[in-house]
């Protein structure tokens, strides 16, 4: 069954890059018979006119591709669910071994299934969410010739995830961990033709491998202390490291302190967390499915599955989740600062899950691993679902995605709005709904904390709550609300979306509503450590997820005030009085730029590593290669012995016969002298 | 099986090939047709003998298979030939890609076509001898000829520059050859014999090591090549064609790395270990340089070429960490670049042939009309990035993960690499293949034909197959480096040991 839920993806997504690659073929038959670059130019008008029929060729509703991917992933969820009450509520951890990948000496790491707690938690995320991007997405796409291509993508990334969440080893972590760095830059980049998205989605792709360059030192750190790559016996193991130092470039550091440093790296790259983060808002240059599924609800959060899965060595590294707890709070809320500036309806969210993974990485940095978790869960239901709805709204106003070209949406387009309104609720903490739950799980974990930042994290988490609740409302009301901004040529297309996208919505909105209800016993009640098993291992100081549940009346309801606060500032500047945001821009133009820029942080990266590095690059291949090497060396030979050159040049007749001669000469020379060696001795 | 010299059939049947051909006559179409068929027949054939030396080939023994024994030159020198865990990939390897190679020149070759496939079939027996030979002068004699009909390959049917080119190339390798010459004749008056295998059991003295441990130096880092000695690579692949380009990044590079594990660890084990902080400065300094370098380019080969140098840096690195992941993984990545950059560089030869231009900046959006061309150079561009699930990664994983046992500065910064090959080859991919297609000369560009998808699919398959399932190769060499490295250990321990006992 467990490989059944992995691997049914993976068949889904080889079938439709088959219709792909077929339809691809059909599209330019001329390919095949006329590939030798001869005479093209007399097929050139053909060519031509069949090139712009591209766009035409397949426009007769969706197709076996969309259907065969969403078949596969829709048994795949409904196999993980499966798997998540059998698992999840009594049964032992499987492992399922799947074939051997590497041995070499005392390195050997398998293909292999660990399905655990936390594992079949990840399983329905990922499955639930990805079969309804994929229905969606059926709907999203109608208009785009380049479907089976699209759904083909979409089934490789889920593949490339459950295979990330399944992971027995580091290493089958970090397959997945770059399987779905591809599939996001594929998706990024799906149309081709803009510029703006290839630059985004090599963005992607370079900035993650940044933090996998951390990754891959702390892989390589675990081996050298463990001598061993696989979950079992480092866990099995990892107190034995408590203490030990590791010689890391000169210096002597704690081992531990080392090895989850470096891992985190790669978390703060997958999860765009503070310094790292610069690609997550770019990325939205995707479908918008593919922000909802991939930048919302499952890759993102796979640095937060990451350092969870990895607890048993993070909780012996007291420094290391310090450092966490400061990164997530920092990130919770530099994101929500830039996000209640933006214009763009994506952006928006973009920076807004940005600043959610910031409070899943404080939950960890706090030892709340739970709390995490299962803000990771109720997230990505109400982060698809802001998405998806965007989705919605973006359809529906002809690919619009500014918010000051939008508003007055609300008659228009009622079941998005409320479905919209929905997420908002759960994002922002309404109370009852799943945000209100699990973030404010997380606020109060933070209080009840000792750890070094457990105060900063707690202050800029309850400050970060006010400002997510101000951009999700300001989101709204721009949107929905107040008098039409765009023209009245949009304003007339505009529709509310087909029921094959609207259903995904709506069952999205039930789990954003309910699903932290639902499941709070289970992942942060009192019989957590029933469900957890040993997915989570816990220091044995670590009481947090008790003592979070004995903080004070004021501080259980003082994010629930800072989401009033938020609303009715939301409210007094973009309905009441919309002439004060306006006003207060005018006033602080120095912030407000700040904010709108990002705090600046593209230009700053450029400025220090991208401009830089090419300029490094020319300097190494003109002057280095060039001048120095080159001119130092072969050239400067061949200058000096210009007359045999010129020799060499006359010599080198062009006729078989005569370097066969000279290869001749030479062998028989070299043979000749070897005999008299050899017989002299 | 036994009795029959299987290596010797393999290693020479090429030249019979070639002598075929020369002996047809005239220069009509028909007799060129023959010639490209006995070419492609002889190769393919070639490889399939080949693969009886794997079918046959004893997976436990850590020594050498299929040895034959000749008398040959007075009583030191004889013509031996063998396998082991080591060079046996190397061999199928170079059979493997011959017919791609022979291919990949049906048609974009026009002028001199018998000499062309003859100078190709000459190649392939010196490389494959290079692998089998073992005898230091044979060994030598090989990996000397083979420069010959590259020389002329790339002199003769090469780019605007080729003389220019050729010349480096011949010069670089000069000077690296003939101090090998001189260190084997030191060895043979030391040693009294050239047979490898008793070289290999025999202990020189630790002061002539480290002379002999740079005459070889010399030649394999021009090989490899290894930065600073790497310029002639650039220039001569721009020049090469097509064919040349996938032999030369596929199969001569290799030859230095083999000869590492061949000469360089096991005969000198103590200079290795007193020179490897040398060549992890050098290995690193190729990796992160190059990569720079690679991202600057404006030429597509010149960039693929760039980025060989800073993937055999990663081998360079892994052979000298003197481990059983860094040398696994060196061969690894070895075998993986062979085809990946092989691949890389037919994926260049079909563009090539229809624009003539290696230029960069006259691509752009070829995703439009070439979808499967793009999927293919999708699998070959992440394969060089070394993503998971491509042969690229398991070579790069392992050579890094060796790298930092011993010493963790050298894996910081080799692990830079992977960042940066990210940067350039994303990089080049979007210029060429991604974006609009707004260039009118490309409007009516073709997708692949038959010929090329035969090509290049065997190639997509074994680049995703090694990826997920590296053990054929990982089992195969597995005893023989276990032996190699238990060896050097055991000498630099005996070595170490000595030197305390002496103070």
């Amino acid at each position: 069954m467990y490989s059944a839920i992995v691997f049914l993806p993976l068949i889904g997504a080889i079938i439709a890059g088959a219709i792909t690659a077929l339809g691809a073929a059909a599209r330019h038959p001329e390919g095949r018979r006329l590939g030798t670059g001869h005479g093209h130019h007399a097929h050139a008008t053909v060519a031509r006119s069949s090139h712009h029929d591209d766009g035409h060729h397949d426009h007769h509703g969706p197709g076996a591709a969309e259907y065969i991917t969403t078949g596969a992933l829709i048994l795949s969820a409904i196999l993980s669910w499966v798997a998540f009450f059998t698992v999840g509520l009594g049964e032992e951890p499987v492992h399922v071994q799947v074939m051997p990948w590497v041995v070499s000496g005392d390195l050997a790491f398998d293909w292999a299934f660990r399905i655990d707690t936390l594992t079949v938690v990840m399983l329905v995320v990922v499955t639930t969410v990805s079969s309804l991007v994929h229905v969606y997405s059926i709907g999203y796409m109608s208009h785009d010739a380049h479907r089976p291509r699209f759904f083909a993508y979409l089934s490789l990334f889920t593949f490339a995830m459950l295979m990330l969440v399944t992971a027995d080893n580091l290493v089958q972590l970090f397959f997945g961990w770059e399987g779905v760095g591809l599939a996001s830059y594929l998706l990024i980049g799906f149309w081709y033709t803009r510029p703006s998205a290839n630059a985004a989605a090599i963005k992607a792709f370079v900035v993650n491998r940044v933090g996998d360059f951390g990754f891959s030192l702390g892989i390589f750190a675990v081996f050298l202390v463990y001598g061993s790559v696989n979950f079992e016996v480092i866990f099995a193991n990892a107190a034995d490291a408590e203490g030990m130092t590791l010689s890391f470039l000169g210096g002597e550091f704690d081992a531990l302190t080392v090895i989850c440093l470096l891992l985190f790296m790669g978390a703060m790259g997958k999860s765009a967390q503070f310094l790292l983060h610069t690609w997550l808002p770019d990325a939205m240059e995707g479908p918008t499915p593919v922000s909802a599924l991939i930048h919302a609800a499952t890759m993102v959060t796979a640095g937060v599955f990451m350092v969870t899965r990895l607890s048993p060595l993070f909780e012996l590294a007291p420094t290391a989740l310090a450092f966490v707890t400061f990164i997530g709070a920092t990130t919770a809320l530099f994101a929500a600062t830039i996000g209640l500036v933006q214009n763009d309806i994506k952006r928006v969210i973009a920076y807004s899950t940005c600043s959610q993974l910031g409070y899943m990485f404080v939950a960890i940095g706090v030892g709340a691993y739970g709390a995490a978790i299962f803000h990771l869960f109720t997230h990505a239901f109400f982060k698809a679902l802001l998405f998806l709805g965007s989705g919605s709204v973006i359809h529906a106003m002809s690919d619009e995605q500014d918010m000051r070209r939008m508003g007055g949406l609300r008659k228009h387009i009622p079941l998005t709005y409320w479905m919209m309104v929905i997420g908002t609720l759960a994002l922002t903490g309404f109370p009852f709904t799943a945000g209100f739950i699990s973030k404010d799980a997380i606020i109060e974990s933070a209080f009840a904390a000792h750890g070094t930042f457990a105060v900063y994290a707690f202050a800029l988490t309850l400050f970060a709550a006010a400002l997510t609740s101000f951009y999700s409302w300001r989101l709204i009301f721009m949107t929905f609300h107040g008098k039409p901004r765009a023209s009245a040529d949009v304003m007339h297309h505009v529709h509310e979306s087909p029921l094959v996208m609207t259903v995904p919505l709506m069952i999205l909105a039930v789990g954003a509503l309910f699903s932290g209800l639902a499941f709070q016993g289970l992942f942060i009640g009192e019989g957590y450590e029933d469900f957890w098993k040993q997915a989570i291992f816990l220091g044995s100081d670590n009481d947090i997820l008790h003592e979070m549940h004995e903080v004070s009346a004021l501080v259980v309801w003082s994010p629930t005030v800072a989401m009033i606060i938020g609303f009715g500032l939301a409210y007094l500047f973009y309905i009441r009085r919309p002439s004060i945001p306006v006003a207060l821009a005018k006033q602080f133009d120095l912030v407000y730029l700040f904010l709108l820029n990002k705090w600046y942080f593209d230009e700053l990266y450029d400025l220090i590593f991208v401009k830089p590095s090419f300029w490094l690059g020319r300097v190494f291949w003109k002057k280095g290669d060039g001048w120095l090497i080159d001119g130092f060396g072969p050239d400067g030979i061949s200058a000096r012995v210009l007359d045999v050159t010129r020799q060499f040049v006359r010599l080198q007749t062009g006729y078989l016969y005569h370097y066969a001669f000279a290869m001749l000469v030479g062998v028989t020379a070299l043979i000749t002298w070897y005999m008299f060696a050899g017989g002299a001795h | 099986m036994s009795g029959w010299p299987l290596l010797s059939v393999v290693t020479f049947l090429p030249l019979v090939g070639a002598l075929f051909i020369f002996a047809i006559r005239g220069d009509d179409e028909i007799s060129i047709r023959n010639a490209r068929y006995v070419a492609l027949w002889t190769t393919i054939l070639t490889f399939i003998l080949s693969l009886f030396i794997w079918f046959g080939f004893d997976y436990e023994n850590p020594g050498f298979q299929f040895v034959e024994e000749t008398e040959w030159l007075g009583d030191a020198i004889s013509y031996r030939m063998g396998v082991d865990g080591i060079s046996v990939l190397f061999v199928i390897l170079s059979t493997f890609l011959m017919p791609f190679c022979i291919l990949a020149s049906w048609e974009s070759v026009r002028i001199r076509v018998k000499e062309y496939m003859i100078a190709f079939l000459v190649l392939e027996t010196m490389m494959i001898g290079v692998f089998t030979a073992l005898d230091a002068v044979l060994f030598y004699l090989f990996f000397e000829a083979g420069l010959i009909p590259m020389f002329i390959i790339i002199g003769v049917w090469g780019g605007q520059r080729r003389v220019y080119a050729s010349f480096k190339f011949f010069l670089y390798t000069l000077v690296g050859s003939l101090l090998m010459l001189l260190a084997i004749m030191a060895m043979y008056f030391t040693a009294g014999t050239t047979d490898i295998p008793t070289l290999l059991a025999y202990d020189f003295p630790v002061e002539m090591q480290y002379w002999l441990w740079l005459a070889f130096f010399a030649s394999f880092a021009v090989k490899m090549p290894m930065w600073p000695v790497h310029t002639w690579l650039p220039d001569a692949h721009v020049e090469a064609p097509t064919a040349g380009s996938v032999i030369l990044a596929g199969i001569l590079l290799k030859m230095g790395g083999y000869g590492f594990l061949r000469f360089s660890l096991p005969m000198f084990p103590d200079a290795s270990d007193y020179f490897a902080p040398l060549v992890f400065v050098l290995s690193v300094v190729a990796i992160i340089y190059t990569s720079l370098v690679a991202l600057r380019q404006e030429d597509i080969k010149k960039l693929i070429a760039y980025s060989s140098v800073a993937h055999m840096g990663f081998v360079t690195m892994g052979i000298f960490t003197g481990t059983v992941q860094g040398v696994q993984g060196g061969i690894f990545q070895m075998i993986s670049h062979g085809i990946v950059s092989g691949a890389l560089f037919l994926c260049v030869g079909v563009v090539y042939d229809r624009m003539h231009t290696r230029e960069i900046a006259a691509y752009g959006g070829l995703i439009n009309r070439m979808p499967l061309y793009a999927l293919a150079f999708l699998v070959f561009t992440m394969a060089n990035v070394g993503l998971p699930g491509t042969s690229g990664f398991v070579g790069e994983f392992l050579t890094l993960i060796a790298a930092f046992q011993v010493n963790t500065w050298v894996a910081f910064f080799a692990t830079f690499g992977v960042i940066l090959s990210a940067g350039y080859a994303l990089f080049l991919y979007r210029r060429v293949i991604f974006g609009a297609l707004e260039k009118e000369s490309l409007r009516s560009i073709s997708d692949l034909n038959w010929r090329e998808i035969a090509v290049l699919a065997p190639l997509v398959v074994l680049t995703i197959l090694f990826g997920f399932w590296p053990m054929p190769i990982l089992d195969v060499t597995g005893p023989a480096v276990t032996q190699l490295v238990d060896h050097y250990q055991a000498a630099i321990e005996g070595g170490a040991s000595v030197a305390a006992a002496i103070k």
